[in-house]
């Protein structure tokens, strides 16, 4: 788990981006580490918390994070905080102040593109934040570069007065590749918080004065970005095609064309753009190669480097690769594009599900029953309620957006929607990260919402991290437990409108949505069922299905739990002439944590704890699932 | 010319493809070889597609294998084979846990599970070695071990020696769970005795 804290100087070790810049900041002397969990960034802080010697925590937001590594720079020492893509829109609130305040220890953000969304609700690219909030963006390709570019970033940060941007992609955060190890933690400390409001008060007449000095910065950065040794070139003996490249592109682009001239950016913003038009100047054609947006591109198109292509050429969205690289190139001199490559089966797709005797199991086959619902949605592993078999979710916007939709739809709603109840899906995480207003602000407006906190205790979708609602820290220790009924009575929703629920029990839940979506006022249903993944959860021995009894309904299907599989089907006509498709079922008891769902449903009452099963050969109940095996 | 290794190991989330794909990079990391290794497993813990890549040689660049350049691809669900048997050479090597999981949207009936996936897998014509890895598994008490019995199967097509990866496994634990060492080393001589007669068979 942790090769690289482990590491000694002159060790040379196999690490994710992620481990490589945890080591980084650890090494830099940094006092305060935060972040809140987010896909590909969120093991960065996970590592942190295995060095003692260091303050890390989950915060609540991002934009906390990005404060709380603020108020450790104002008292003289380093903070640090990582987050993906997303997470810096959350933040970017006090990136934008904090950019004239400037710093004191050294602040170093690490912000994660998701390219290719492999887990996200967008994508974008990150690079752009250094022109918008006057910041310098480093840009590491791999591991090495990450461990090296962090080290580098907290320095940067103190010579110039600035927060630094480590702008990392996926392939960076999750890519392992071998770093060797040259540096043991620093002492770091500039000495105590000094008092100075025409510096960190930030009131217009104050802002103002600051101004000049962040533009006096910029200037300074960018002579900075022409002879940083991150931005440099390299020759080639094929000069058919000269590249500009930055991040793990460069990679891509000296496997797919070892031979030819590139300019690999590593310091990313601002842009080095009187050597990198020297370097187009030299040959006749010159790719930028560069994710995801044509931000290099344009700036050289402005400056009047006329023999550049970029996107004209390569997709204007996810990831780049050699392939993609080699046929962009292709296009771009005019040669064929060939192929000899064999072609790709179709196959049925497997996307993401939710994990076997999961707790959101129940209230989706609820919502999933309910008729004449919207059902404003939010981030997080319930999002894959939108999916088969459910289908019980109609948007997804951004963290804590279920709240301000489904109040936005009630009263917006035409004579279309008028018989139409408003449900918002939130997860406790989630809730606590950006809901809680948005809740806040349906009781204050008196919107008729009906919401369903789903608290799982455990950031799920990232892994189960730990979060106030579950009381435990990022180092697991036991910390201060949020209590959800009284949250949500505090921020104003009656007392008899706040209903928990076990979501195990199916009856129940459907019960209480239909009671609580016929009450025109703000209600709160509350799960509590722990996550599958996470150690609270206690499973139970495996059920298995009487297969001499089951009759086919498939209604076990419906929950969606992924143990149940089909066995065989049969086309039978029913006494009206009408056609009836059966599915008859098995359970795979070695994944089974027995947590009864599938047994609501099924009409005849066939699936039993395989501990009842008289002909057992072997105990297979011991087998551990498949779901924590990684 | 550098010689560079590249290995996909595929799967489904949970299965253990990034454990052994991590196996896999560090057997080469302790021959002091240039090691990358890389995934797609978005939401890898709720049951989607994993893929995971190594790569291993003298200089390794791109994280990332060029489909239709994989040494070797090691799957670990028969019909994940199919889906990803193009990113082999025209002679690489597959190795193929050959049991069935089928998703919920298969299991709903809203897509069908390959009939033939094997026959079109062996059809390509390279050397194939498909069993079911899970069966092993199940039978020495532990599904987990699926990972195990696979990189006993891989252990033939590499370009070190069977007991250098098997060290790398044992060694894991052998400190903090010593019971599971004997354990692991019949899981991975089961998997490298049934992939070794089929792909003995083919060549």
């Amino acid at each position: 788990m942790a090769a690289a804290q482990q590491a000694q100087i002159g060790q040379k070790v196999l690490v994710s981006g992620n481990e490589a810049i945890a080591r980084a900041v650890w090494e830099a002397g940094t006092k305060v580490a935060a972040a809140y969990p987010g896909t590909p960034a969120t093991e960065i802080l996970e590592y942190l918390g295995l060095y003692s010697d260091i303050y890390s925590e989950w915060s609540v937001n991002e934009k906390v994070s990005l404060e709380v590594a603020i108020g450790a720079s104002l008292v003289g020492s380093r903070g640090f905080c990582a987050m993906k893509h997303v997470g810096l829109n959350v933040a970017s609130d006090a990136l934008m102040t904090l950019t004239l305040t400037g710093v004191h220890g050294g602040l170093v953000i690490a912000v994660a593109d998701d390219v290719g969304l492999s887990s996200s609700q967008n994508e974008q690219d990150s690079r752009f934040w250094g022109r918008f909030a006057h910041v310098p963006i480093l840009e590491p390709a791999d591991s090495q570069e990450a461990y090296d570019m962090t080290r580098m970033a907290f320095e940067l940060s103190e010579q110039f007065n600035t927060p630094v941007i480590v702008r990392l992609t996926t392939r960076v955060c999750h890519v392992k590749t071998t770093i060797a190890i040259y540096g043991e933690r620093e002492a770091f400390s500039l000495g105590g918080f000094a008092k100075d409001p025409a510096r960190w008060v930030m009131v217009p007449t104050v802002a103002r004065t600051r101004l000049p000095f962040q533009a006096k910065r910029d200037l300074k950065l960018a002579q900075y970005s022409e002879t940083n040794p991150l931005n440099f070139s390299l020759s080639g003996v094929d000069e058919s095609v000269a590249f500009i490249t930055s991040g793990p592109a460069f990679m891509h682009v000296q496997e797919a064309f070892p031979q030819s001239p590139v300019f690999k950016i590593g310091y990313s913003w601002p842009i080095p753009i009187s050597a990198l038009k020297n370097f187009a100047s030299q040959y006749e054609k010159v790719l930028v190669v560069e994710e995801t947006e044509a931000l290099v591109e344009t700036e050289l198109k402005a400056a009047g480097v006329e023999n550049i292509s970029g996107k004209d050429v390569l997709p204007l969205h996810g990831e780049l690769t050699p392939d993609v690289i080699k046929y962009g190139v292709a296009k771009l001199i005019g040669a064929p594009i060939t192929s000899n490559l064999i072609p790709a089966q179709q196959v049925f797709p497997r996307p993401p599900t939710m994990c076997v005797a999961c707790p959101h199991l129940g209230p989706y086959f609820a919502l999933a029953s309910m008729r004449n619902i919207h059902i404003a949605g939010d981030i997080g592993c319930y999002t894959l309620g939108a999916g088969q078999p459910w289908n019980a979710l109609d948007t997804c916007i951004s963290m804590g957006a279920s709240m301000g939709v489904a109040l936005g739809m009630d009263k917006g709603r035409g004579p279309e929607d008028e018989n139409k109840a408003m449900v918002a899906v939130i997860g406790d995480s989630t809730f606590l990260h950006m809901g809680m207003q948005g809740l806040l602000n349906i009781t204050y407006n008196q919107g008729n919402v009906t919401i369903l906190l789903l608290d799982n205790r455990a950031v799920g979708m990232t892994g189960g991290q730990n979060n106030p609602g579950n009381g435990m820290n990022l180092q697991g220790e036991q910390t201060n437990r949020v209590d959800f009924a009284k949250l949500v009575e505090a921020l104003g929703v009656a007392p008899e409108r706040i209903r928990k629920v076990n979501a195990y029990e199916l009856p129940v839940v459907l019960k209480t949505l239909r009671e609580e979506t016929k009450i025109k006022q703000p209600s709160v249903v509350i799960t509590g069922n722990p996550c599958v993944l996470v150690d609270a959860y206690q499973p139970k021995g495996p059920l298995y299905v009487m297969e001499n009894d089951c009759n086919g309904c498939g209604n076990c299907l419906d929950t969606g739990c992924p143990a149940i599989s089909v066995t065989r089907r049969e086309t039978v006509v029913k006494p009206n002439g009408r056609e009836k498709k059966l599915a008859f079922v098995t359970i795979d008891t070695s994944v089974c944590t027995g947590c009864g769902l599938c047994t609501k449903p099924c009409a005849p009452d066939c699936i039993q704890p395989l501990s009842l099963r008289g002909d057992l050969s072997k105990d297979v109940s011991t087998s551990p699932s498949l779901g924590d095996s990684q | 010319m550098n010689e560079v290794t590249n290995i996909m190991v595929v799967g489904i989330g949970g299965q253990g493809v990034m454990t052994a794909a991590e196996i896999l990079a560090d057997a080469a990391l302790r021959l002091d070889h240039d090691v990358k290794k890389t995934e797609v497993a978005g939401m890898a813990q709720r049951g989607g597609v994993v893929t995971s890549q190594v790569r291993f040689g003298a200089c390794v660049k791109s994280p990332v294998i060029i489909e239709g350049q994989a040494d070797v691809l090691l799957s670990f669900e028969q019909a994940e084979a199919l889906r990803w048997q193009h990113w082999l050479k025209a002679d690489g090597v597959l190795l193929v846990n050959d049991n069935q999981l089928a998703p919920p949207v298969v299991n709903l009936g809203l897509f069908d599970y390959p009939e033939n996936a094997l026959a079109a897998l062996h059809s390509g014509g390279r050397p194939m070695s498909a069993f079911n890895a899970t069966a092993i598994a199940l039978e020495l008490g532990n599904v987990k071990l699926v990972n195990t019995v696979m990189l006993g199967a891989v252990a033939e097509a590499l370009p070190f020696s069977a007991e250098h990866l098997l060290e790398g496994i044992v060694s894991r634990f052998r400190q903090s769970k010593p019971h599971l060492v004997a354990l692991n080393e019949r899981a991975f001589n089961l998997g490298r005795a049934a992939s070794a007669s089929q792909l003995a068979r083919v060549s």
